[in-house]
């Protein structure tokens, strides 16, 4: 199966400022990609790249096996939706979706007919006569997605189309876009800084910093084994705990100590990774510090330490502890002993755990 | 402590305050007064016969309502050497109005679009020059616009006088349609771009439609400099072509003759109706363009 | 090549207008400006013979007397009609019942012509049969408003005109001002028990530091245009009474033949309305950049 998007060495420049810098990503027909990042790493202008709203300074473009590094967007074969929905105000809804149909020259009885099943499918059928100016939000963002099914393109393109928004609307059409691409089998690539959208809605994730791809991979790869500090820090919430520790080899495997600035150092021994340097980053999730019975497994290591500030939250409690000379947080049960100020025992899940180097931030396990 | 009674104190301030009020509603009497004033003896002069603007007071009403001098005015007043009154002279700023303004505009509405929505390096440099190019006062082209109004054989004629006009609106509409197109999203731009309309039918079917109001403070403002215009009247036409504003100075300051005032005023104000009308109906549009230049600079 | 036409259609749309203005306003300029240098009179000649132009400008009695019009009526109609606007602006501000017809009353000589406004002036200042004449006709023998005819007072009368024509405008730009301000600050004035005339003084006037650049601006603009209003009212009299630069140059470019004369002078007011109008422009560009 060849790929329906496929990015070779994409170099964008405004002016002598680079954009972005060496982009590599394929994506097969049926995927969800999900570009993520903070703002301005360049995921807009990616996004804007490949509908060709924007011309790239370097490298290759190629669209359901088709070079499309010259081609101007309407023969690109996409649909694009955007974060204002971009609604052309005087039109209404009906002439909104079928205006590239008719800027296209496509006959009368055509239009009809796709214009029914899409606004069946997203069930605006009563809207069709209005104008964007009297729906909401919601109702808008529909029609905005009706325009690019229409079009019955090879791509779609979203440009943080849910920004706009609160929040209880954002997960309702959170799953309507994630129904819509289970339903379709369509390929679509989504633009977001909100990086529970990446998790819940992607097959594949491309998390950028700086114009610069961090890492690729799928939910599971971004979220258990992230390649840097960056993509640690920046996917998963509450974030990740990096805490500076010292490693050491020794018989059973690596000795990580980790320091507290109230008496002795916590001592864990990794049998699982070996061959680390001496300063590692220890990044550990809140989910995988948990009370000593609760998980069993081979690299399950205890150690007691003391809580600074208990928060519960409804299901969960979260605890905050000082190691490393950072903020530690583990997630609880909400039935938890765990008392501020008291020492508490807690169970460290090294299976789980990933290291990084402290001056380079990438991934050492 | 109950605040039923009302104290001396209180009272004092309510009485001031009803006499500032009074204060205020006089000054704004008197003002509307000293504004209305011109107007008022402007159409009671032209309504009364010459012995009685002699032997009269000038606010009084007439004492006998009489339209000969507005006869006169509109078909029997001599500017210079014919005595044909303000009318084809009114008819010759209709022909260079309606034109000037309809191109002026139409030119004003693409090039705004263009600056507005279609970035490209140097536009806004290029705006920029054509911008001041509405702040220079008009002697320093009259010379050279002269000229080349004979070069191209416009000298003197209606179209010579619309050219002029459309030339010297440019600066004025297109800054008035880019300020409006500025506040259309971009992104419309590009949902249109992605659905393939191109630059021309991005602007017909988008931005068009979306234009009414900037169309209409633009048209209300180009009438009223281009049919108020005197300068560029009094140098580039001659004995036919002028312009109203033309005809009413000459007929108000010719030397032959007896001074016929009701007749200059009926004159005046037959060249200050259209505008007046215009002002009377579409005001708000009006100031809207007065103040959208300055206050946002 | 229809690509290459449709990348490049908003520059070839904008581009009769750019090269219009360039021919049009800064080549036109450019002719007025070196034709001033020459000794051009009925016809203009090119070769360059220095400021011999701009000397005789200034030995000229009738410039001396335009531009010292051009400062005192300047002056005179800048002052007074920016303190008018400003003093019916904060009378309309009041929240008065009627706001609309009023404004609309005091803005409407702006929608007349110039020459229509000289016309009615220079009636009502008739000394024969305008106010003169009635106030004499209610019993003030000695009352005289001749000020028309008058030399030394000429000027005053172009003043007045155009303080009746222009003030509603500055009005209507005070007044938009005025309710720019932030409602809040002045509600926290009032909370603070400020009375209202200071608030004006002391917080809403000084707010509108641009507003009254603007109008400064549009105003001294005005003022040095001011050529279809000299016209109507005094014809430039009486003798060169009300001569303005405007008037100057017209008359040495039209009925003097002195080309030479007519673009110095026009030069000259080109380079008043440079001086004011660019400062401005620049500070407000950087404004918009900062």
């Amino acid at each position: 199966m060849s790929p329906i998007l496929e990015i070779n060495n994409l170099y964008k420049n405004y002016g002598a400022v680079e954009v972005l810098k060496d982009i590599n990503v394929s994506i097969d027909p049926g995927d969800f990609l999900v570009l993520v990042g903070p703002s301005g790493c360049g995921k807009s202008t990616l996004l804007n790249c490949i509908a060709g709203l924007e011309p790239i300074s370097g490298g290759a473009l190629h669209i359901g096996g088709r070079d499309m590094t010259h081609v101007s967007p309407k023969d690109r074969d996409i649909a694009m939706v955007f974060q204002s929905y971009a609604l052309y105000p005087t039109m209404t809804v009906a002439k909104n979706i079928t205006f590239g149909m008719t800027v296209r020259g496509v006959d009368p009885a055509t239009k009809e007919r796709k214009l029914a099943q899409v606004a069946r499918q997203l069930q605006i059928e009563k809207l069709l006569n209005r104008r964007p100016g009297q729906l909401s939000g919601g109702q808008r963002q529909r029609v905005a997605m009706g325009r690019a099914l229409v079009r019955d393109p090879k791509l779609f393109l979203f440009d943080e189309p849910l920004s706009n928004l609160d929040a209880k609307l954002r997960v309702e059409m959170r799953t309507e876009i994630k129904a819509l691409h289970q339903n379709l089998g369509a390929s679509m690539v989504y633009v977001t800084h909100d990086q529970i959208e990446a998790m819940t809605l992607a097959t594949k994730i491309v998390v950028m910093k700086g114009g610069v791809i961090q890492q690729i991979g799928t939910p599971s790869e971004i979220y258990n084994r992230p390649a840097n500090l960056f993509v640690a820090d920046f996917m998963g919430s509450p974030a990740m705990n990096l805490i500076p520790a010292k490693a050491r080899s020794n018989g059973e495997g690596t000795r990580i100590e980790i320091a507290r600035n109230s008496g002795k150092p916590i001592v864990l021994t990794d049998a699982r990774n070996r061959g680390l340097p001496e300063d590692v980053i220890l990044g550990v999730r809140p989910e995988d510090i948990v009370e000593p019975d609760l998980r069993p497994g081979r690299y399950v290591q205890e150690a007691d330490c003391v809580v600074d500030i208990v928060e519960p939250a409804g299901a969960d409690t979260f605890v905050v502890m000082q190691l490393g000379g950072r903020q530690v947080t583990a997630r609880l049960h909400s039935e938890t002993a765990a008392r501020p100020g008291n020492p508490h025992r807690l169970a460290f899940d090294l299976g789980k755990v990933s290291y990084f180097a402290p001056d380079t931030g990438q991934r050492l396990n | 402590m109950t605040d039923l009674a009302i104290s001396p104190a209180r009272s004092q301030r309510r009485t001031g305050r009803i006499a500032l009020r009074w204060l205020l509603y006089t000054m704004l009497g008197l003002f509307a007064l000293y504004y209305l004033m011109p107007l008022f003896v402007m159409i009671t002069t032209s309504l009364k016969s010459l012995e009685e603007i002699r032997t009269g007071d000038l606010v009084a009403l007439p004492r006998e309502v009489t339209f000969d001098a507005w006869k006169t005015a509109w078909s029997g007043a001599c500017t210079g050497v014919q005595c044909d009154g303000v009318r084809p002279y009114f008819w010759n700023s209709v022909l260079i109005a309606v034109p000037a303004v309809s191109i002026s505009t139409l030119l004003g509405a693409m090039n705004g679009y263009v600056v507005a929505q279609w970035r490209f390096r140097g536009a806004n440099i290029i705006f920029s020059l054509m911008l001041f190019g509405c702040f220079i006062p008009f002697q320093v082209v009259l010379l050279p616009m002269a000229r080349i109004l004979g070069l191209m054989g416009l000298a003197g004629t209606i179209p010579g006088l619309i050219f002029t006009h459309v030339i010297y609106g440019i600066g004025f509409t297109t800054l008035f349609f880019r300020n409006y197109y500025v506040t259309i999203p971009a992104e419309l731009v590009k949902a249109a771009k992605v659905d393939g309309a191109g630059f021309f039918r991005i602007f017909w079917s988008i931005f068009l439609p979306l234009s009414l109001p900037i169309i209409v403070v633009t048209v209300i403002w180009q009438f009223t400099q281009i049919w108020n215009d005197f300068l560029f009247g009094v140098s580039f036409s001659q004995a036919g072509t002028q312009p109203i504003t033309v005809a009413l100075n000459n007929i108000v300051n010719s030397t032959t003759g007896v001074k016929e005032y009701n007749v200059d005023m009926a004159a005046a104000i037959i060249a200050a109706l259209p505008t007046l009308l215009v002002y009377v109906v579409a005001g708000k549009y009006f100031i809207r363009g007065l103040t959208a230049g300055s206050v946002k600079g | 090549m229809t690509k290459w036409l449709e990348e490049h259609m908003p520059k070839m749309v904008l581009a009769p207008s750019f090269i219009a203005v360039l021919i049009f306003v800064y080549g036109f300029i450019g002719w007025t400006a070196w034709v001033s240098l020459t000794r051009s009179r009925l016809l203009p000649k090119y070769e360059i013979e220095g400021l011999i132009q701009y000397e005789r400008l200034m030995r000229s009695p009738r410039w001396d007397m335009a531009m010292d019009n051009l400062f005192v009526f300047g002056a005179l109609f800048i002052t007074v009609a920016m303190a008018l606007g400003l003093l019916l602006a904060i009378l309309l501000d009041q929240k008065v019942r009627t706001e609309g017809a009023i404004r609309t009353i005091y803005l409407y000589p702006m929608a007349l012509s110039m020459i229509v406004t000289g016309t009615a002036w220079k009636w009502i200042l008739n000394p024969g049969l305008g106010i003169e004449a009635m106030v004499k006709g209610w019993g003030f023998e000695s009352f005289t408003f001749d000020w028309v005819v008058n030399p030394d007072m000429a000027i005053y009368t172009i003043v007045i005109a155009a303080i009746w024509q222009s003030s509603g405008f500055v009005m209507a730009l005070f007044l938009a001002g005025l309710r720019s301000v932030d409602a809040e600050i002045i509600k926290a004035a009032q909370v603070d028990g400020i009375p209202t005339w200071r608030v004006y003084t002391s917080i809403i006037i000084p707010s509108m530091a641009p507003i009254f650049l603007s109008a400064f601006i549009v105003l001294a603009h005005l003022a040095i245009k001011s050529f279809d209003l000299v016209i109507a009212l005094t014809g430039g009299g009486p003798g060169y009474a009300t001569d303005l630069p405007a008037t100057y140059m017209y008359a040495m470019a039209f009925s003097r033949g002195d080309i030479g004369q007519a673009a110095s002078s026009a030069m000259i007011m080109m380079m008043v309305v440079f001086a004011i109008v660019v400062p401005y422009l620049y500070s407000e560009l950087r404004a918009k950049n900062d």
